[in-house]
């Protein structure tokens, strides 16, 4: 096949603040009424002098238009799941986002609802919820949800903390340490770590999962809980997984199953049946959610029912006519976010699921392993591309690989890192190499969810072909970044630098205007 | 599947077939070999039948949403940490751009556009507060806080921080299950006629143990805190750091925190022109100067400019990427993960749409609107308003003991009425009776506030 010629936007936008500053307005505000001015003054000589603002803030003076076609132009110079073959984000688990679930959520029926309205005003919103719960509960098998966390990590945070609550409440407070694995989320360590706890971290044998002796010889008394991701990151599903949580019960401690990559296993396997008491899902990746720049999200925090005490409050109850909000929770470990977390999330989520029904997202699972297989056979064949794990484990992956481009760089000396930038000038989202540590070598980690076509999967697998190929014939091609992009290769000593790097614009002038200076 | 499902191109059976001879598997059954039988869930799942058609489940949705009442319907005075503001069009057009609404961790080379937003949004920021590094989101307000405080600690390595007994109980929530048992937080009582801190008991908590002394500006129950620079003085003589929470719309008129003693800023976003979608609208910040000692403390996303290959070009990328809990994993002093980002390019968009007049003048009649329903509402036989002394910014406490009837039932009265009252504080601060948090913005035309006050005089008669 042959691909098609692509020049992503460059635009060259200034930044907005280095526009000119004269007097240019964007809108104009509400105006105040005349009686209302005369009945109080300016309003602002109540603010005491040392209160008030001294120095206007610098920000643009902008009309308008100016300011959309700004915005506009830098949305052009964005690639998001609508615009491109979106799939080389592993982990992510990008995919379509109905453009109905987007209208729903744009009402003012979601939009405009303030959290600490009556229950009685927001019926409609609270059974949305309380129905989506009944659904995760069902997809889990566990028997409570909460949506509060505003999140994945902070779901996994959240858990967490009720491992934490059930410990202390049982006198067993001491347990100090949590467990996870290398190829977990690294939040599954590192919201445990915000707590105080102590990480025992599993690595895997030959196979790419922990070996049950590890296991065996990592609990003990200090074991709270252990937190864990499967299939893990390299799309590989731990068949153990039910034998380490019981040797992590026999032990003392809770397990919490990290489910954010749930999108292979939809209605195939569930935490229940691994026998675990925690789980959480990301709505803004298995349940089609939009990423949002990385924004929106909503981390389903689901427990089992000797668990439910301990939830964030508070939680939604329905008493056979009315919706409500449940405050009333004495041992609840209590807010993890403000008030009920991202419910437009919930929205959207609850209507992707109900656009399936239950064949319907077993659909979305088989396909997407379908996907990552078809993909799989194609990528291997590539020259310098494998498939971690592939000669010591041969189970099919589920719904993403980790690659290894160790033989091409070992080749060409073009890395991965080199790799994926150079992906950018055929109009793909850079590809995300690995969670660190990178333990598999010169990482690349796909996830082709059901979104995508054979069509995609095809002109993908051509894409990275054509990188091999440059990379074999002239790295030179691969190294110097890209060029049919928004930006050329990135300084990016730069950032590492606290001499030259700018997180605010008014930091970028300062240094650069001490560095003329020099 | 009986037929093709229109979100997945590879539904359709002649294609999978065609993909698992490819593979060579025989069915999707066999993908799943590596799931041990006992692992299997059986049959179906216990689901809702599917609506297939958009048409059907948009109806389906459209009729549960409907019996919610909203904002733009219903005159509403609530606040507390979540406010209506008006949001211009253009924030909505720029925060419903499917570019931005479906990107995610992309990087330099191919969310250049994102990362240009999301580093101006900081930077307009940066001028509000006055401060030259400024976060990537936090999830609200109470978790910015969260991270001043725990980022104060560690600065510092002192473990105890003071926050007023003011502030909203959700957010010490958040504050003190974040932070517990890395560090301990201590009340700061207030003058419940004034709504400030009692400098006194502070003079008697602050020694050198604190790591940190917070307050808000203006503060949950609406007050602005005048005290700030002998709070602030206070805090430095001990050799402890000031943080301030804020909320952003009100830097138009308010001072930039450093300028009173402020180390660190925190805040909220939501005001910056993002609707507030039942609380989900919320995404906080920090920020601080940039020394190279408070960079390396936070837990955030940090998107930097940065050179390219090309003289003149910008390029993005994230600022001391080691310092993440993405590599330090369980090392990690505080985790982070997805938080808000599509609502710092609104808020970054709504700020260049104002301007530095445009927020001040909004400030200004955010202010005087206040002021007037104070007024109004004052008049009315048996309610003290405003209850607190202090100058407010666009909430107040509203005192209706002396109407000898509770909140609730006026707030349900009112609810009658079309209208929702502020926010019920009886059981949150029983100190101030039946008090009402009343907010007020730019979208209360005078008309509204006057209706307020003439519906409340019939429901407390």
């Amino acid at each position: 096949m042959t691909l098609r010629p692509f020049h992503q936007a460059s635009w060259n936008e200034p930044i907005i603040l280095e526009l000119p500053r004269e007097g240019e307005r964007g809108i104009a505000v509400p105006e105040v009424e005349e009686e209302i001015a005369a009945a109080v003054g300016d309003g602002v000589s109540r603010i005491p002098a040392a209160l008030r603002r001294s120095a206007p803030p610098a920000l643009p003076e902008l009309s308008q238009p100016h300011v959309l076609r700004h915005y506009l132009r830098l949305s052009q110079e964005t690639l998001g799941e609508a615009v491109n073959i979106h799939l080389g984000l592993g982990t992510c688990t990008m995919k379509y986002s109905p453009r109905v679930n987007e209208e729903l959520i744009r009402s003012p029926e979601v939009a405009d609802l303030h959290p600490e309205q009556d229950d009685e005003t927001v019926q409609g919103m609270l059974e949305v919820m309380y129905r989506f719960e009944r659904i995760l509960c069902e997809i889990s098998g566990l028997d409570r949800f909460t949506f509060q966390p505003g999140g994945g990590s902070q779901a996994v945070y959240a858990n967490a903390r009720m491992i934490r609550a059930y410990q202390e409440a049982r006198g067993q407070g001491h347990r100090d340490e949590i467990l996870t694995t290398i190829f977990s989320h690294p939040c599954d360590a590192a919201g445990p770590a915000t707590m105080g706890y102590k990480l025992v971290t599993l690595y895997p044998d030959e196979r790419g999962y922990p070996s049950l002796e590890a296991v065996k010889a990592a609990v003990s008394e200090r074991t709270a809980g252990l937190m864990i991701t499967n299939p893990e990151d390299t799309g590989i599903f731990n068949p153990e997984i039910d034998r380490i949580v019981e040797l992590v019960h026999e032990a003392g401690g809770l397990a919490h199953y990290d489910q954010a990559n749930a999108n292979g296993i939809l209605g195939i396997t569930r935490a229940r049946e691994a026998g675990f008491d925690l789980c959480q899902f990301n709505l803004h990746k298995t349940f089609s959610s939009p990423h949002c720049s990385m924004g929106m999200p909503c981390g389903a925090s689901g427990v089992a029912a000797e668990l439910a005490r301990f939830l964030p409050s508070p939680t939604v109850e329905y008493d056979g006519s009315r919706y409500y909000l449940d405050y009333e929770r004495p041992d609840s470990i209590g807010k993890v976010r403000a008030y009920h977390g991202v419910p437009a999330t919930v929205v959207r989520s609850y209507a992707w699921v109900m656009s399936l029904g239950a064949e319907g997202l077993r659909e979305v699972a088989e396909v997407a392993v379908l996907n990552n297989n078809y993909l799989a056979k194609k990528v291997s064949g590539i020259p310098g591309f494998s498939v971690s794990y592939a000669e010591t484990n041969l189970d099919r992956r589920l719904e993403q690989i980790r690659y290894s481009l160790a033989r091409l760089a070992e080749d060409t000396g073009v890395t991965t890192v080199e790799v994926a930038a150079k992906t950018a000038d055929y109009g793909v989202a850079q590809y995300f190499p690995s969670h660190e540590p990178w333990l598999v070598p010169e990482p690349m980690t796909l996830e082709p969810s059901e979104s995508f076509s054979k069509a995609d999967l095809d002109t993908y697998a051509e894409i990275l072909a054509d990188i091999s190929r440059q990379a074999y014939e002239d790295p030179q091609l691969v190294k110097r970044g890209p060029e049919r992009s928004t930006v050329h290769r990135l300084d990016a000593a730069a950032l590492d630098d606290p001499e030259r790097w700018a997180l605010t614009w008014r930091a970028y002038v300062r240094k650069r205007e001490r560095r003329k200076r020099a | 599947m009986p037929e093709a499902h229109p979100y997945i191109p590879n539904s359709v059976p002649g294609i999978k077939a065609r993909m698992l001879q490819e593979i060579g598997a025989k069915d999707t059954e066999e993908l799943y070999a590596a799931i041990p039988e006992r692992l299997r869930h059986p049959g179906l799942l216990d689901l809702p039948a599917p609506l297939r058609s958009e048409y059907a489940l948009r109806r389906h949705v459209e009729a549960l949403l409907s019996r919610n009442e909203s904002c733009s319907t219903t005159l509403s005075f609530l606040g507390g940490g979540c406010w209506q503001h008006y949001v211009p069009a253009v924030c909505d057009e720029v925060g419903n751009r499917a570019e931005f609404v479906t990107a995610y961790y992309g990087e330099t080379y191919t969310d250049h556009g994102k990362l240009q937003a999301l580093f101006e949004y900081a930077s307009m920021i940066g001028e509000l507060v006055e401060l030259d590094a400024v976060s990537q989101p936090t999830y609200d307000w109470g978790t910015a806080a969260a991270t001043a405080i725990s980022m104060a600690s560690r600065l510092t390595g002192r473990r105890v921080a003071l926050v007023p007994e003011s502030i909203s109980p959700e957010r010490r929530s958040i504050v003190e299950g974040y932070c517990e048992p890395k560090l301990e937080i201590r009340s700061i009582p207030f003058d419940p006629a004034t709504g400030l801190v009692d400098l006194a008991a502070l003079r008697g908590l602050v020694s050198a143990e604190t790591a940190c002394v917070y307050f808000e500006n203006p503060g949950y129950l609406g007050t602005i805190e005048t005290q700030a620079a002998e709070i602030a003085a206070l805090a430095r003589a001990a050799g402890a750091l000031t943080v301030v929470g804020v909320d952003a719309i009100s830097l138009g008129v308010l001072e930039a925190p450093p300028r009173y003693g402020a180390d660190l800023v925190c805040g909220e976003l939501q005001s910056l022109g993002v609707h507030m979608h039942y609380g989900g609208g919320l995404a906080g910040f920090v920020a601080t100067p940039d020394e190279e000692r408070y960079v390396a403390e936070y837990p955030t996303f940090l998107v930097g400019l940065a050179p390219t290959a090309v003289e003149g070009e910008y390029g993005f990328g994230e600022v001391v990427w080691e310092r993440m809990s993405y590599v330090q994993r369980g090392e990690s002093s505080e985790y982070a993960g997805t938080t808000q980002n599509l609502w710092a390019i609104v808020a970054g968009c709504y700020l260049a749409l104002l301007g530095p007049k445009g927020l001040a003048e909004l400030g200004q009649g955010i202010m005087q609107r206040a002021q007037y329903a104070a007024r109004r509402l004052g008049e009315l036989p048996g309610v003290e308003a405003p209850a607190l002394s202090s100058p407010f910014f666009k909430e107040l406490v509203v005192r209706f003991d002396g109407t000898g009837k509770t909140v609730a039932a006026i707030n349900q009265a009112l609810r009658a009425h079309g209208i929702f009252g502020g926010k019920d504080l009886s059981a949150e601060f029983p100190q101030l009776g039946q008090s009402a948090l009343y907010c007020v913005t730019e979208v209360h035309r005078k008309t509204d506030i006057d209706r307020l006050v003439e519906t409340l005089s019939e429901v407390i008669a």
